[in-house]
């Protein structure tokens, strides 16, 4: 008997009929109390405005038959199919085809991303698109700082995305300052939150850090809805100057770029140039990143992550290590907050909830921790995706969840889940995903 | 002479609560010697070392490291990264405590840390890609490829270090302790799992560090062909206080520790410790 042939002896053995109507049973059972109020019973507001209410056995008792006999033909199919692993999943012609993909895959959506306005000159929708999912793209790539390679679960970034976005909007409407003057002021304070957020977190790891951080996003939210005097609180910010091109903006007007350039105007120029500045953005911040991970700051990152007190035994100071991890991160969720708030010329608390740190980090978690193209898909995937599913009507949240979990039962680990070395001798090669750590926060 | 102590551990004491870890310890290691502590499972081994190494911060007691140059320092009021930084004192630890998701070059590019950090201009030189830092990025990967040669594990210098066996993992840990250039090396139970043949080639390599790099080495060790193969002097501890020291020949007759090894019965104690390697 070889050890590497030893399966876990629950997927081995086939169920007798007994368990599996057992097991049929007891999802029927779940699906009965959960369906039962959801299905059973219907609720409306009546002609009174009282409450009237109607039952649905018949739907209940489908919908119950459905999810018993669903069971028994998944029990089966698995015993059918034995246990899943990637070779019979995908098979080996299909897993080169793959890995041809993957080597071309970032220089053509490199490329692809160059040429979209291009393409879709004449689509506004897919341009906006386009523009919210590079949005995302750069905020995966700047929480992937902090989660993917310090493996610190931040669940606040949101507040540093806020942070940005109120420093441009405040300086720009009180100062009168321009976007490429408060682009750089917006990181720099972003950055500054993300220290002080980090030294009380710094004694914490995972799921502490995780709660903090969660309620440092929250303050931040709480913070701007009351501060009514500075912020506007819940009415928000408006009249955010839009950006300009060396300070010819792109308006209509004689001293428009189009009156300079001599061409006819047209509002698609400023969303062009609004792509392109994000695209910019985006790609400054995977630059930035993929070069601190060769450096010493960025090994000590992965370090880090990968075993604290190993990181101390070799005189590597964590504490300034995790701050520069949080720092690095926040700035770039506060150029993507300036971003933000010049795209929308309008800003309100609303925008900055937990849903979008949860968004965020959902992507970070989906494309691979770590790394950056997987980063990059993940949020084409979820945003991208997210508006694919708008045929769906009511059932898009359905669709999109069971893609998510269909998603990451395939690939646990994200999208990329191998881990590529940075700095090698000989060869270049991948480190699986099983070795590599996700870090304890 | 007190010169040629690089560590003197003096009165040290370490409590837990209640608890007595080490109770008065005092001894000495000699520069550019091996100083080996020993004593059965439970008697204040790692909390000494612990101790030296900045895990923990001493209950009582100084712990002095003299450096060539002079310098004295006092290791209880250091802590953590400061050991290794300032102090120079690296350590191995029990359970190896590589990172298991970077490759062999990468654990010992990351000992490097500090020099790196210095010659990257605290990130920014690096990030421009200036010159300077090229070339000291070229003399940190120098110096991995030279210790990746000597624990023979070159070809396998772009593997994941968590796919090494056991003995190389072993071997690149003691490797990545001596990329921070340490003055003194604290290894924990270098030889623990190693089979007799690997054991004898971390011998080969703990005299070699001796010999060359002029280290003085304080280590952790059960097994006993190693402490007594290497080691130029012993020290042996039992619930946390000292009970025998000495050059090795001397503290394996004594009858104090082969009770304390091996319980009261002397006469069966000494045969087994004689038929030991």
């Amino acid at each position: 008997m070889s050890a590497t042939k030893a399966r876990p002896s629950h997927a081995a053995q086939p169920l007798g009929s007994a368990s599996i109507l057992k097991k049929a049973s007891i999802s029927a059972l779940v699906a009965l109390v959960l369906f039962s109020l959801m299905i059973g019973v219907r609720t409306e507001a009546g002609p009174q405005g009282g409450l009237i209410y109607w039952t649905r056995f018949g739907e209940l008792a489908a919908m119950v038959a459905a999810v018993f006999g669903g069971s028994i033909v998944i029990e089966l199919l698995r015993q059918w199919w034995g246990p899943v692993d990637k070779d019979r999943v995908v098979p080996k012609p299909v897993q080169a085809a793959f890995a041809f993909v993957g080597r071309w895959l970032a220089p053509a959506l490199l490329v692809f991303t160059f040429l979209v306005p291009v393409i879709f000159y004449d689509q506004r929708y897919i341009l906006d698109l386009a523009i919210l999912v590079l949005t995302y793209v750069m905020l995966g790539w700047g929480l992937n700082v902090v989660v993917g390679l310090a493996g610190l679960l931040d669940l606040g970034y949101v507040a540093f995305y806020a942070v940005g976005a109120y420093s441009y909007a405040l300086l720009a409407t009180n100062f009168g300052l321009s976007f490429w003057v408060c682009l750089p002021l917006a990181g720099i304070l972003a950055a500054f939150w993300g220290i002080l957020l980090g030294f009380p977190v710094l004694r914490l790891r995972g799921d502490y850090l995780a709660i903090v951080t969660l309620a440092f996003g929250e303050i931040i939210r709480l913070v701007i809805i009351n501060w009514q005097s500075l912020t506007g609180g819940p009415n928000g910010v408006s009249g955010i100057p839009r950006p300009t091109l060396f300070g010819i903006p792109l308006t209509a007007g004689d001293d428009g770029l189009a009156a300079r350039l001599g061409i006819e105007f047209s509002p698609t120029h400023r969303v062009v140039f609004l792509f392109y500045v994000i695209l910019a953005l985006a790609l400054l911040t995977n630059w930035v990143t993929i070069r601190l991970r060769r450096l010493p700051i960025g090994r000590a990152w992965e370090a880090l992550r990968e075993d604290e007190v190993a990181c101390r035994a070799l005189g590597i100071n964590t504490t300034t290590t995790k701050l520069t991890a949080f720092a690095t991160g926040a700035m770039f969720g506060g150029f993507a907050g300036a971003f933000f708030a010049t795209r929308q010329g309008f800003i309100s608390p609303e925008s900055f909830t937990f849903q979008e740190s949860a968004l965020v980090l959902a992507i970070v978690v989906l494309g691979g921790m770590g790394s950056q193209l997987g980063v990059a898909l993940a949020a084409l995937t979820m945003i991208g995706g997210f508006e694919l599913f708008r045929g769906f009507d009511q059932y898009r949240m359905l669709v999109f969840g069971v893609a998510m979990v269909l998603l990451m039962i395939w690939r646990p680990r994200g999208l990329i889940g191998h881990r590529s070395p940075t700095v090698f001798l000989e060869r270049n090669q991948a480190i699986s995903s099983d070795l590599v750590k996700e870090g304890h926060g | 002479m007190s010169d040629d102590h690089i560590l003197a551990v003096d009165h040290l004491m370490m409590r837990f609560g209640g608890i007595v870890a080490v109770n008065d310890l005092s001894f000495v290691a000699e520069r550019r010697k091996i100083t080996a502590l020993i004593g059965p499972n439970g008697a204040g081994k790692t909390t000494v070392f612990n101790c030296i190494t900045g895990f923990y911060r001493p209950s009582g007691g100084t712990i002095r490291l003299s450096h060539d140059d002079g310098r004295t320092i006092a290791l209880e009021r250091l802590n953590d990264f400061r050991i290794s930084k300032q102090a120079k004192v690296a350590r191995t630890f029990q359970n190896i405590r590589l990172f298991p998701g970077m490759t062999a070059l990468e654990n010992l590019m990351v000992a490097q840390h500090n020099a790196l950090m210095r010659a990257s201009g605290l990130t920014f030189l690096g990030l421009i890609g200036a010159p300077s830092w090229h070339h000291a990025e070229q003399r940190a990967i120098d110096l991995a490829r030279i210790w990746l040669e000597r624990i023979d594990l070159l070809a396998r210098a772009d593997d994941a270090a968590g796919n090494l066996p056991y003995g190389d993992q072993r071997r690149l840990e003691i490797a990545r302790a001596m990329c921070t250039e340490p003055a003194l090396l604290c290894l924990d139970e270098p030889a623990a799992g190693l089979n007799a043949r690997e054991s004898g080639a971390l011998n080969e390599l703990l005299l070699s560090i001796r010999a060359e790099q002029g280290t003085s080495i304080l280590l952790i060790e059960h097994d006993m062909s190693v402490v007594m193969e290497i080691s130029d002097h012993v020290v042996v501890m039992d619930y946390g206080v000292k009970i025998a020291e000495g050059p090795p020949q001397v503290v394996r007759d004594d009858p104090k520790v082969i009770a304390a090894y091996l319980g009261a019965d002397e006469e069966e104690a000494i045969a087994v410790m004689e038929s030991s390697p």
